[in-house]
């Protein structure tokens, strides 16, 4: 969890003057972990308008629905995110990255239990993001090619 | 050098907003899980209701302990939602969230206090005068009996939120939870209680009100910075 608790052993961290902890950082980090931060309770629909509230952006129900269609939850956006299969939760969180404006994506395990469709759409919005000029950083045990020139970081060496 | 220019930062959140959003969320999660409210609601009326039974019929005597067994049952009442404050955000991920959001962590999390409150404060405040009918106390002592309520259970939950927060993620944190905050209802509970008895023995209950609005100042000032510290090292 390393965008919570950042702790250089010296110096400081920051991105465009925004020390790495600050609300300045926060605002143009779009995180997303292990936990995809949906209410069971609510809707595709209200969990990607309150998240996207809760991010500080104003999205229109139009762009929701759009983003919904994109990952291939079209039918099931008014349906409780608990009735929901666990790939189809995930994509309801991919919705929620369609939808974000933030510069900066860090994500866990994007790709984890996503059928090939929803992998090629991922894939899709992540060039998107990176064609933007936004950055991008994320973990994935598969190989993953995308468009645009990145670094790979292999972490086996710290497995042993 | 390509020419694609970096995205630009998202425009400026706006506070009030995004506070209303957690709270609007926290609160249609709730009327869509109805039995988390009726438990706190039931638990105070059910609680109340058996003392009369127990104790027998004397007016005398009910509406000498009628203050003190309202608002003790109102403070286990408030005190048996507050586990669930943080655990559900904590459980799906929400949680980390709010830590990344743009926004203080101890807004959010007076926003989430708020939400707690109206479903476990205010039914109480609501439901109050309904019970205080069962131990014969006159009306100028009911009124007194809500608006201390209505006082004392606000402070009840921004004081269960430090302890909510600081238990996270414990084993048997619900058990830790009430060491933890018990102590600190105490002042709230004597205040409370104090002010009806206070009415109903003709003293007035200015004084012990002006306290208890004195501890929901202090708990408002200090207790979602508190709680807000106490997330961070539970997420750490």
């Amino acid at each position: 969890m390393w965008p919570l608790q950042p702790r250089p052993r010296r110096g400081a961290l920051a991105r465009s003057k925004h020390p790495i902890d600050s609300l300045g950082f926060n605002a143009e980090l779009h995180y997303q972990g292990h936990g995809l931060a949906l209410k069971e309770e609510l809707s595709a629909t209200e969990n990607l308008q309150s998240g996207a509230a809760l991010r500080g952006l104003s999205v229109s129900p139009q762009a929701v629905q759009a983003a919904l269609s994109k990952v291939g939850l079209k039918g099931r956006s008014q349906l409780p995110v608990k009735v929901l299969s666990q790939g189809q939760k995930r994509r309801v969180a991919l919705a929620g990255l369609v939808l974000s404006s933030a510069p900066l994506w860090i994500l866990d395990e994007p790709f984890a239990a996503l059928d090939v469709a929803a992998q090629s759409s991922l894939q899709g919005i992540l060039d998107q993001h990176l064609a933007q000029g936004g950055l991008l950083v994320f973990t994935s045990h598969q190989a993953i090619e995308l468009q645009a020139p990145g670094e790979d970081l292999d972490l086996g060496v710290f497995a042993a | 050098m390509n020419k694609v220019a970096l995205r630009s930062a998202p425009p400026a959140p706006s506070m009030g907003q995004t506070l209303w959003a957690l709270l609007t969320r926290d609160l249609k999660v709730a009327a869509r899980r109805q039995s988390d409210l009726a438990t706190v609601v039931f638990f105070f009326g059910v609680v109340a209701a058996l003392f009369p039974l127990a104790i027998g019929p004397e007016m005398g005597t009910l509406r000498l302990i009628g203050p003190g067994i309202l608002w003790v049952a109102a403070l286990l009442a408030a005190m048996l939602s507050m586990g669930r404050l943080f655990s559900a955000d904590y459980a799906d991920g929400s949680l980390e969230q709010l830590l990344l959001s743009a926004t203080p962590l101890p807004f959010l999390v007076a926003a989430k206090i708020a939400a707690h409150w109206l479903l476990s404060g205010l039914p109480l405040v609501i439901l109050s005068p309904l019970l205080a009918l069962q131990f014969d106390l006159p009306g100028e002592a009911m009124k007194i009996l809500m608006l201390t309520l209505l006082v004392g259970t606000l402070s009840l939950s921004l004081v269960g939120a430090v302890g909510a927060a600081l238990t996270l993620g414990l084993r048997s944190s619900e058990l830790l939870l009430s060491l933890l905050v018990l102590p600190l209802y105490i002042p709230t509970l004597v205040f409370g209680a104090g002010a009806v008895q206070a009415e109903m023995s003709g003293l007035g209950a200015q004084g012990h009100v002006s306290l208890l609005m004195a501890v929901l100042m202090l708990a408002l000032f200090l207790c979602p910075w508190a709680a807000a510290a106490a997330l961070k090292i539970a997420l750490e």
